[in-house]
């Protein structure tokens, strides 16, 4: 398979070898480059776009998947923004997402400036941190409803050795959301420090010596050189945090069940459309429940291309700093 | 005066270094400390969950249940194993999500190479095109997909089938994407063409001189997409219907909502779900973490 028929292949070299005389038919000069890239296309086409416009279709009607399909016009995102569930399970989503995202970033932060001093085990260290990251969502939501059980957790336990009161982590509201938020911190945190790292080790270090030389203390390299120079990557963790809290779904779902526990308290947006789509067998509605999330992800990357924008404001500052740096050279 | 106060560190200091040389030592030796400590603390935390599964996975349900929780291995791992293995297929399901990782890995290893090669060593009408529609594809959210990816399965008869996990998954962008990279710094023009000069076509060229080069590169991709595929749950949940045909999450997820109150069970069988995988992740760690942070920055 990996070698071509003998008698076409010379064909191909001495075409491509002299290009612009007597114009082949492209397709028959670059065969092997268009079949190389066809498999992406279509299985792009049959399994990412063909679903993606017949969702639209979808939205459009009421269909349980078996019986014939009744359109319905908008009539489902009519149903939608008048659905308290749905805005629950929004509210969630923006709830829990903003309590794992700001810790986490913070954590990875201080994880990456201090895996960024030159110490020993460095290796053992991030590969430590980055563990929880590749290990399976399902086992580990089925452990971390161990640990916060109510009656038998170790965190209830340790609370009960101590005196303190113990708090019903899955079965209050409040409860449910600040152990899912635990998860995801707990699983992306060594990612995103790790890319933080990456950040670091690319900012030069002539350019914290002479920072250095010019007398700056900590404090005003790491606002002035490091925070600006990190900005784009911080950027990214900003957005792939976004994304992956956006599309939340395994950690509620094993930790409490389609229903997202007492109150639906954990049920986020696509656990919702998995429970009307799966479990409702209403298509028609799981399809615009989707596509509603996607309008809130569409607004999230347009306030994300606001603070790309301002990155320009970000590299203005690293400039000064060379040219200041230049001029002390000078 | 501090350097007298600490032998620890007049030991460690240059036998030359003045007083002040001293101080400054010890002053890096407290950071240095406070630093392992502080790293140290957070990898307890970063890796207390996986010793809590272990844990678990050796006691029996009423040592689980008891008051206070019991810290260290108890001595139930078997009986515990045994009882999975009765209660869900899961070595079959082991088996299933071996293969089916397995199979999506190397068809994605195949198809993306040949495609980054493409792309990254020629020039042909309408390359910029398809690659920006390429890049486009990022854009598109799996769950969007999630309903009429289930209609077209059942339309295809694809339910139950591993071909609804393998075959949508066997050649993506994010991977022609990062292997075009690869391509572009690690392959010299010059070897391509020599290679052509000696009568060599495309397919023997990719195969001979770019697979080799971008070696690297290749077995990220490998890795990263066996993990992912190894880790897939909500499309295999929705797809998968029949108990003998489940992979490792479905089949682990069937077990919790079932068997809640045998705990140690459940955990056992998360073990095996895990244990595996680890072992995948540190023998090819170095490289995955590498390009992890070089795959964010670039993008």
């Amino acid at each position: 398979m990996t070698i071509t028929n003998p008698a076409v292949t010379p064909a191909t070299v001495t075409q491509s070898a002299t290009p612009g005389r007597n114009k082949p038919n492209p397709i028959k000069r670059f065969w092997p480059q268009y079949v190389s890239i066809a498999p992406f296309y279509i299985l792009f086409l049959v399994f990412g776009l063909f679903p993606l416009v017949f969702s639209i279709w979808l939205s459009f009607n009421d269909w349980d998947g078996m019986g014939s399909m009744n359109f319905v016009g908008l009539a489902q995102y009519r149903f939608l923004i008048t659905d308290p569930r749905f805005w629950n399970a929004v509210g969630n989503t923006f709830i829990i997402w903003f309590i794992s995202t700001i810790p986490m970033l913070f954590l990875a932060l201080v994880i990456a400036f201090l895996l960024h001093q030159n110490i020993r085990f460095k290796g053992f260290y991030r590969v430590a941190f980055f563990l929880p990251n590749v290990t399976s969502m399902v086992a580990m939501a089925i452990v971390f409803g161990s640990v916060f059980s109510d009656s038998f957790g170790v965190i209830n336990s340790a609370l009960q050795a101590l005196g303190a009161a113990q708090i019903p982590w899955l079965s209050s509201p409040w409860g449910i959301k600040i152990t899912i938020a635990c998860m995801v911190i707990w699983r992306w945190t060594g990612y995103n420090s790790i890319i933080y790292l990456a950040g670091l080790q690319a900012i030069s270090t002539e350019l914290y010596e002479s920072a250095r030389v010019d007398g700056a203390n900590g404090w005003n390299i790491f606002s002035r050189i490091t925070v600006p120079l990190l900005r784009p990557v911080i950027l990214f963790t900003v957005i792939t945090s976004t994304i992956g809290g956006l599309s939340l779904f395994t950690e509620p779902q094993v930790l409490l069940g389609d229903s997202g526990g007492p109150g639906e308290a954990g049920m986020t947006i696509v656990l919702y459309q998995y429970n009307q789509a799966f479990t409702q067998f209403d298509f028609g509605y799981g399809s615009a429940i989707a596509w509603a999330l996607f309008i809130i992800a569409v607004i999230f990357a347009i306030i994300n291309w606001r603070l790309v924008s301002e990155r320009e404001v970000g590299g203005q500052k690293v400039f000064k700093v060379r040219r200041q740096r230049k001029e002390v050279a000078e | 005066m501090t350097a007298t106060l600490d032998p620890g560190t007049t030991r460690l200091a240059d036998p030359t270094g003045s007083v002040s040389n001293a101080m400054a030592r010890r002053r890096s030796l407290v950071t240095r400390i406070v630093t392992h400590v502080c790293i140290v603390i957070g990898v307890l935390f970063s890796i207390f969950p996986f010793y809590w599964l272990l844990v678990m996975s050796t006691h029996n349900t009423a040592e689980i249940f008891g008051y206070p929780p019991k810290l260290w291995f108890g001595s139930d791992f078997a009986t515990n194993i045994k009882n999975v293995v009765q209660s869900v297929a899961l070595f079959r399901s082991l088996l299933n999500t071996f293969l089916v990782s397995a199979a999506v890995a190397i068809l994605v290893m195949f198809f993306d190479s040949l495609a980054a090669y493409a792309f990254g060593k020629y020039n042909f009408p309408a390359k910029n095109v398809l690659f920006t529609i390429l890049l486009a594809t990022f854009l598109v959210p799996g769950s969007l997909s999630l309903v009429p990816s289930f209609v077209l399965m059942s339309w295809l008869g694809w339910i139950g089938n591993f071909a609804a996990l393998i075959v949508p998954g066997a050649a993506n962008a994010f991977g022609i994407f990062l292997l075009r990279q690869f391509a572009q710094t690690s392959i010299p023009d010059e070897l391509v063409e020599s290679a052509r000069v000696d009568g060599a076509g495309f397919f023997r060229t990719w195969w001979s001189i770019a697979v080799p080069m971008m070696r690297g590169g290749i077995a990220f991709l490998g890795i990263f997409t066996f993990i992912a595929s190894w880790n897939d749950y909500v499309w295999p949940l929705i797809v998968l219907v029949d108990p003998q045909r489940l992979t490792l999450q479905v089949a682990l997820s069937t077990l919790n909502s079932i068997y809640r109150t045998d705990y140690g069970m459940v955990m056992a069988g998360a073990v095996i779900s895990v244990v595996p995988l680890i072992g995948i992740f540190i023998i090819g760690s170095r490289h995955f973490i590498a390009n992890i942070a070089a795959g964010a920055l670039k993008g």
